[in-house]
């Protein structure tokens, strides 16, 4: 089939893709799908994995390039042994078997960016293998009840990032940018265990959480510190795996979902329709929200592994007799040093608190959600946790939202929501003004609650006294509905309360005016 | 029949360090000699300037008696494989013909920091890839002993550090540094009747040398004599942290006791029996047992040993070299250095063309030979099967040196003297390279240091060389033996007709004069 003869019959299926993605409930398929991702994790180190110049995100064209970088002749690799550390820890947190001995390779390629004609890369001995990642799959609004899912890493690797390449169309020509070139990566290459997309999506969720308490990579997918590439097939239960295709260009969390998810169901209409599916690397277009088929990636390259022979093999010092040459990295050393991981937090918060596990997962998610829980939680308030998680996740998250801004842009501080908590816990505000107190607080970060409460005249009305004046008047102004409610009609006593919540711009203490208007009604 | 030779590098020393001779006097003798033999083409280029620069400083360091070290103000070539900073480094090639390193290798930084002055590039083959110095963008390097130097009829070097030899062997510098990556240093030490030391694989950093095959690449050294080679081994040697291929610890320098003290009584030599082949030159082989028997002779214990691997070098570097060489020409791509073809309609054909521009048919064929066997399909049938065969040239080394307690090997360098230009060139880059490696590449595959160094004429006028290889970081014992066979043999370290090492010796002495 030729190329623009695909193209036709794509366009002829798109249609139906799209329409089954908007789909509420897709229909039960024949198809299996199946999942694998390749994550390439930048590791924050301040300089590159075998030579000396820094690795910033962001710096000027061409500056952070030591000539090694450039491949110049004569110039040999040096390994950073920082690098090999974090991804010692990486291999640890992800429960791998950790070679002792690892060994480099030379993964040969021509493009202009990569200017030594190959990547050393880990290809034959990689410096973990077989590990494993268990993590909860959880999606508010997508999926229904999280469940936890275990996928199988295959092998974790160190390799150099080549640089970028810049193509100006309109001048003809292209230009090299080597900021990026020999900066250090972890190359994740995790088993085909995957079912579908939200499973995909919660995997690098996961990881990168993982990664993030770790202190190996920013995660930061928009600086492209994590880059995740999908393989995605479809077979029949019972035969053997499809053709894969594997989707490059995924920009985001969001988007290994949206992707794998397009891919799966691309596939589906395409095998549905008798038609094969090509080994080939498409490329995720976030605008379109489609998967297109990459060009220039169509040739199938022999890569031409070869030992690389400037490096002799990285030895770890993996016991303690070992770990007296200082030369070598001292694995134990990082097992005792190892933080907290994002189970560990969730088990740890279900213990203490109590909490429900979409709560926990959502709480873990966002790492200033759960640094602002824990720190209202340490402040010993009177409040339950779960009055306190909500809060946070529904009303902190939808103003957030509101703002368009994300959680982490946020400027409150965990005093301002330990006195907020306290003003609730004294009836001196209600939900309501407590949600306005979102945003005075997060544009006056050094305003205290109490104060901005009482300049805008938002405390609660507690005054017995005057509670009973506002639902008299209520009664009064309301003969019908009064007369309606005597008749029967009981669920009218809202309209009373709202009418009084309303009067009071709701600073009236609802639960107290429930209480009278009933009262009154009644006698 | 001791061989003295009054310019010595240690000599050289101490008649700077007297005045009787000044730095700046002999490099400027030196960069003349140079200029007198240009037929020879052993340099790329002189550096005239630098050499005369620091030849300056050398001489101001001499006046106030603060020589940096027994190299202080000698000339010494360097190879144009090494990187020189502000200095073309060209590896003989088209591709590197404009190439300006912002950087020194090690080795040249070690020199500078000695005190040594730089007289010049050597040529070489391109990429070092040869052994006869004859495939250089340059053209080829000629003999210094050769008798007629018109019309193809002169002696070939030996290659590829042929210009490092010739430089050595015609009296226009002291030492000289190479590159042995089968034999690149040995061959033309052999063919132009010189010492040339391939010292233990890690012991001096590669970092800045332009590689051929990385896993062999090994810095060498050729000088006059044994003395010279180790003093500029010690400024040269020892870890770096550029190369993490080096040995870590701190190698002690090599030093030589004085020739009365030296005797080989008790050594074990090991004559390998694989190395008594065909093709092995009558005159060589019995050069060869003439030093055994001196040896013998004098309380040696000689024994002939069996390392039925060893010959197969030749085939294991054919694959491993090429697949190093496919990988290492890479690079070389016209996009951050190097020659840039004219026109590129896209970044394919910029690539083709840039290279098939810059390099030459050797360099070429072994890309291709390598990308073919670093293939998926054929990697593990060359490239294995290559390297299980290296494992086992490395056991027979092991063998004879930690079984059979061998303290030194002896063989010929080379199957013959120096080749017939014309004669060379009708055979192929491969078969040349099959011929002249043959006895020099399993000390490159074992990582184990080499010597090779001149002990007789031939009846064609040409020097004959023998070869020790000694164990692992033996470099003491090894050059131990090689001064004593050096003392006790009759090679005359003159080379007729173009006598230019006794120009030399005549500028030295008439200094020496004119000072006293």
């Amino acid at each position: 089939m030729n190329p623009s003869c695909r193209f036709v019959i794509l366009n002829k299926f798109d249609k139906i893709i799209v329409r089954n993605l908007t789909k509420v409930a897709p229909k039960k398929s024949k198809w299996q799908s199946v999942v694998g991702l390749e994550v390439h994790a930048q590791i924050s180190t301040n300089s590159k994995l075998f030579s000396g110049s820094g690795c910033a995100f962001g710096s000027p064209l061409n500056s952070s390039v030591s000539l090694f970088d450039a491949a110049i002749p004569g110039t040999l690799p040096v390994l950073n042994k920082h690098c090999v550390e974090l991804a010692v820890k990486t291999a640890l947190a992800l429960n791998c078997e950790i070679n002792p001995v690892s060994m480099f390779d030379r993964k040969h390629y021509f493009y202009a960016d990569l200017p030594a004609g190959y990547q050393i890369t880990q290809q034959r001995a990689p410096l973990a293998r077989k590990g494993q990642i268990t993590y909860p799959v959880f999606t508010p609004g997508v999926t229904k009840k999280p469940y936890y899912k275990t996928v199988r890493l295959h092998q974790l690797q160190l390799e150099q990032d080549s640089g970028k390449s810049l193509h100006d169309d309109l001048a003809g020509r292209s230009l090299v940018d080597l900021n990026r070139a020999g900066v250090p990566l972890m190359e994740l290459v995790f088993e085909p265990d995957i079912e579908d997309a939200e499973e995909a999506a919660s995997l690098v969720k996961e990881l990168a959480l993982i990664l993030k308490s770790l202190e190996c990579c920013s995660c930061k997918m928009e600086e492209g510190a994590l880059r995740v590439d999908a393989n995605v097939s479809l077979h029949k239960p019972g035969t053997p795996l499809g053709t894969r295709t594997e989707i490059k260009n995924i920009g985001s969390i969001r988007n290994v979902a949206q992707a794998v998810n397009y891919e799966i169901e691309r596939q589906r209409v395409l095998l549905d329709a008798g038609e094969e599916i090509q080994n080939e690397t498409r490329s995720w277009d976030a605008a379109s929200k489609r998967t297109v088929a990459m060009r220039d990636k169509e040739v199938q390259q022999d890569y031409r592994f070869m030992p690389e022979p400037n490096l002799p093999p990285l030895h770890l010092a993996m016991d303690t007799a070992s770990a007296s040459n200082e030369e070598l990295v001292n694995v134990q050393a990082i097992v005792h040093a190892m933080p907290m991981l994002p189970e560990d937090k969730r088990k740890r918060l279900a213990e203490m608190y109590n909490l429900p596990q979409e709560t926990l997962i959502i709480l873990v998610n966002e790492e200033v959600l759960l640094d602002y829980f824990t720190q209202i939680m340490d402040s010993k308030l009177e409040v339950p946790p779960k009055t306190v998680a909500n809060f946070l996740i529904n009303d902190l998250l939808t103003f957030c939202n509101r703002e368009n801004i994300s959680v982490n842009e946020c400027k409150i501080s965990s005093n301002q929501f330990i006195d907020l908590f306290k003003l609730m816990q004294a009836q001196t505000i209600n939900l309501h003004y407590a949600r306005l107190l979102l945003n005075e607080m997060h544009s006056h970060p050094d305003k205290v609650p109490a104060q901005i409460t009482k300049e805008k005249n938002w405390e609660q009305i507690n005054d017995p006294e005057k509670i009973e004046e506002l639902c008299r008047e209520c009664v009064k102004n309301n003969p019908k509905v009064v007369e309606q409610f005597k008749k029967g009609k009981e669920k009218l006593l809202y309209a009373l309360v709202g009418d009084v919540a309303k009067k009071t711009d709701q600073r009236a203490n609802m639960a107290m005016v429930v209480e009278k208007l009933q009262q009154m009604l009644k006698s | 029949m001791n061989r003295t030779f009054s310019g010595g590098i240690r000599q050289l020393g101490a008649s700077f360090a007297s005045g009787a001779a000044s730095p700046t006097q002999i490099t400027e003798h030196a960069l003349q000699a140079a200029k007198v033999a240009s037929h020879l083409n052993a340099f790329i280029r002189l550096t005239p300037e630098v050499a005369l620069s620091s030849s300056n400083e050398s001489s101001f360091r001499y006046q106030r008696r603060g020589q940096r070290s027994p190299l202080e103000g000698v000339p010494i070539a360097v190879k144009d494989n090494y990187c020189t900073k502000d200095i073309p480094t060209t590896c003989a090639s088209k591709m590197l013909e404009k190439f300006v390193p912002t950087y020194n290798a090690t080795v040249v930084d070690r020199l500078i920091h000695a005190g040594a002055v730089l007289l010049g590039k050597t040529n070489m083959d391109e990429f070092s890839m040869g052994s006869g110095s004859v495939e250089s963008f340059f053209g080829p390097v000629k003999n210094v002993w050769s008798k007629d130097f018109e019309n193809d009829n002169w002696r070939i070097t030996g290659g590829s550090s042929g210009g490092s030899a010739v430089a050595v062997a015609s009296g226009i510098c002291f030492a000289a540094i190479g590159s042995d990556t089968g034999g690149s240093v040995r061959i033309p030490a052999s063919y132009c009747g010189v010492v040339g030391l391939k010292p233990t694989y890690g012991l001096i950093s590669r970092h800045g040398l332009i590689p051929l095959a990385n896993s062999m690449d090994c810095p060498g050294v050729l000088a006059n004599n044994v003395d010279d080679c180790v003093s500029v081994l010690n400024a040269i040697s020892g870890p770096d942290d550029c190369d993490s291929t080096t040995i870590k610890e701190p190698y002690p320098k090599v030093e030589l006791p004085f020739l009365d003290q030296i005797n080989v009584e008790g050594i074990r030599v090991g004559i390998p029996e694989q190395c008594s082949c065909e093709g092995l030159m009558p005159e060589v082989r019995d050069t060869w047992v003439k030093i055994a028997d001196i040896l013998e002779d004098n309380g040696a214990q000689v024994r002939r040993v069996s390392m039925p691997n060893i010959l197969n070098s030749i085939y294991v570097y054919s694959v491993l070299n090429q697949c190093e060489v496919a990988s290492n020409m890479a690079r070389y791509d016209g996009v951050e250095y190097g020659h840039r073809a004219s026109t590129a309609a896209s970044t394919e054909e910029l690539y083709a063309k840039s290279r098939s521009e810059g390099f030459n048919i050797v360099v070429k064929t072994r890309i291709l030979a390598g990308n073919y066997f670093l293939l998926k399909r054929n990697y593990d049938n060359y490239y294995i099967r290559a390297m299980k065969v290296r494992r086992m040239i490395f056991n027979d080394f092991k063998q004879v040196f930690e079984k059979d307690g061998i303290d030194v090997l002896l063989t010929p360098t080379t199957l013959t003297d120096a080749p017939l230009y014309r004669e060379f060139v009708t055979k192929s880059n491969r078969d040349q390279c099959a011929l002249n490696d043959l006895f020099t590449t399993p000390a490159n595959l074992a990582g184990i240091p080499a010597v090779s160094i001149p002990i007789r004429l031939s009846s064609n006028c040409l020097p004959i060389s023998l070869q020790l290889m000694g164990n692992t970081l033996q470099e003491n014992l090894l050059l131990r033996v090689a001064k004593w066979i050096e003392s006790r043999v009759d090679f005359q370290g003159v080379a007729p007709p173009e006598d230019l090492r006794r120009m030399m010796e005549i500028m030295i002495s008439a200094a020496e004069k004119k000072t006293s």
